[in-house]
């Protein structure tokens, strides 16, 4: 393996060394989620005239996770060598910053790609969503995990403690994957809400990727 | 070519109190194959001056370059040539011994380094620690992985900074031995300690900065021999007159000082006996490394760097 690979290997070995805490816990949670809003909403809402609410929740939990779990990846990887110094091992190797920031890039969408993948698999017992345009679909994922695990390495460079990331994580995150439309259509907001949920970058990656099941 | 060398370099920190000066125009070279000890007291800049070669800072003036590959311009080229092993005590507790190292191999593109990686698990003493997981290592076992990391990929250039702080005396022996057998095959080492009995045992070169200055650069006979010539050293309950007190070293019952012949330690006994001070087990010394570093750093000043050498 040449260096870039090692640096990849790496990391994706790191969260798969932990997968219970890193891959079974979020497909655990979003299994909660679509347990508990199913359950309570299913009978109750429709979503665009024609779509069961379960249906049209699938795909939105599958991102989320995609999105949260990439971001988590690359930000707590950085986070914890830093606190625990052995990142020095990298920085005195000859990796270049592009390598470094590629492999930190890459192995967070693998595990966005797997947790969501994971989740989706799962939701498949519960409701199985047509595929009108999976390209879109995929598009959508790539780009998101990408865009989100490139996010992390940002926050994982500027923070110095555990707390910033958790503040980075609880206060920005969290609440945007959460007001992005994943548990609900933003055509049912009041219009002031609607124009809050377009200033919201993930409210696109959600809905782009539901685009790819439902059209 | 010099394995290492240091041209005029400088490194300003910001402080909250102001700029501050941790080294100011350090120049020396390490030619191939050489074994060069880097001495100071703490916060004489020693750690700063190694993350600088390391690339893990940048100098703020002046150049660094190992083989000839400058570390900024050419960082790729010069750490390939360049194994550091950090004086942090710090490892990845994701991993086992053998993952670490072959990560590390990995990392500077070294393939199939199996071979090499249980030659440094044995000559460190790792072999049956090689599957365990870095947690359960003691602090000397992470030591000894931490010396084999930085050595995975056999960089002509191996930096040692303060390998044997709080290090038992069976490490000590395996990693010296190991060390010089590398150094005779050519590898050229820089070491930090504050163990100066270890320098002088192994180092052929000495540089000692104080204040980010170098004010010593010879080599250690050389610094040997420029010392006043003996020590003289005996032990005493007694407080000891105070111009003698001014040239001695105390530590707890044992003084020494340094005296040039038999005529002056004659005085010095007789000054003794003169004031009441009741004295044991005398010997008379050469005088070691320690001595000399103790007078470098009394005799160095700050603003002009006074290079003996």
């Amino acid at each position: 393996m040449n260096g870039w690979q090692t640096l990849f290997y790496k990391e994706l070995l790191r969260f798969w060394k932990v997968a219970f805490q890193t891959v079974v816990a979020p497909i655990v949670t979003s299994m909660l989620y679509l347990l508990i809003f199913g359950h309570v909403l299913e009978n109750r809402l429709q979503v665009y005239g024609h779509l069961s609410y379960i249906a049209f929740l699938v795909p939105g939990l599958v991102m989320m996770s995609v999105l949260q779990n990439a971001f988590a990846n690359s930000s707590s990887s950085l986070v914890q060598s830093k606190i625990m110094g052995n990142l020095v091992f990298v920085q005195l190797t000859p990796l270049s910053h592009w390598a470094w920031f590629t492999a930190y890039v890459g192995s967070s969408v693998v595990r966005g790609l797997v947790v969501g993948l994971g989740v989706f698999i799962v939701t498949l017992l519960y409701a199985q969503p047509g595929f009108v345009a999976p390209l879109w679909s995929l598009v959508f994922v790539l780009l998101g995990a990408g865009l989100l695990a490139a996010l992390g390495v940002i926050a994982g460079l500027w923070a110095d403690k555990f707390d910033h990331m958790a503040t980075f994580q609880n206060f920005i995150i969290v609440p945007m994957t959460f007001l992005s439309g994943v548990f609900y259509s933003i055509d049912t907001l009041p219009p002031f809400w609607q124009g809050v949920s377009q200033l919201n970058p993930f409210f696109y990656m959600v809905d782009g990727f539901r685009y790819g099941f439902f059209g | 070519m010099a394995a290492v060398t240091f041209q005029s370099v400088s490194k300003t920190f910001a402080t909250p109190h102001g700029p501050f000066q941790a080294l100011s125009g350090v120049s020396f070279e390490i030619a191939e194959g050489e074994f060069c000890g880097l001495l100071g007291p703490n916060g004489a800049g020693k750690t700063t001056l190694i993350s600088i070669l390391a690339g893990l800072s940048r100098a703020s003036g002046g150049r660094v370059s190992v083989m000839g590959h400058d570390v900024q311009n050419d960082f790729a080229a010069a750490r390939r040539m360049l194994g550091v092993v950090p004086q942090e005590l710090v490892y990845d507790p994701f991993f086992s011994v053998r993952e670490t190292l072959r990560l590390q191999s990995g990392y500077f593109g070294v393939k199939n380094n199996d071979r090499w990686i249980d030659e440094l698990l044995a000559h460190l003493g790792l072999t049956d620690k090689a599957d365990a997981n870095m947690r359960q290592l003691s602090g000397g076992m992470k030591r000894r992985v931490l010396v084999a990391q930085g050595l995975v990929h056999k960089p002509p250039v191996i930096v040692l900074d303060e390998p044997t702080a709080g290090v038992d005396v069976e490490l000590r022996q395996t990693l010296w031995q190991f060390v010089s057998q590398l150094n005779r095959q050519g590898h050229a080492v820089l070491l930090t300690t504050h163990y100066l009995e270890e320098a002088e045992a192994l180092c052929t070169r000495l540089t000692m900065l104080k204040h980010g200055h170098v004010v010593a650069l010879a080599d250690t006979s050389e610094l040997l021999a420029q010392a006043s010539t003996n020590v003289l050293r005996f032990k005493t309950d007694d407080a000891l007159p105070a111009d003698m007190a001014r040239l001695a070293r105390v530590t707890g019952r044992v003084a020494q000082m340094p005296a040039r012949n038999a005529e002056e330690i004659e005085q010095r006994l007789a000054a003794l006996r003169a004031a009441g001070v009741r004295v044991e087990d005398v010997e008379i010394r050469k005088a070691d490394l320690e001595d000399v570093f103790i007078h470098v750093m009394e005799t160095a000043q700050d603003s002009a760097a006074g290079v003996t050498a």
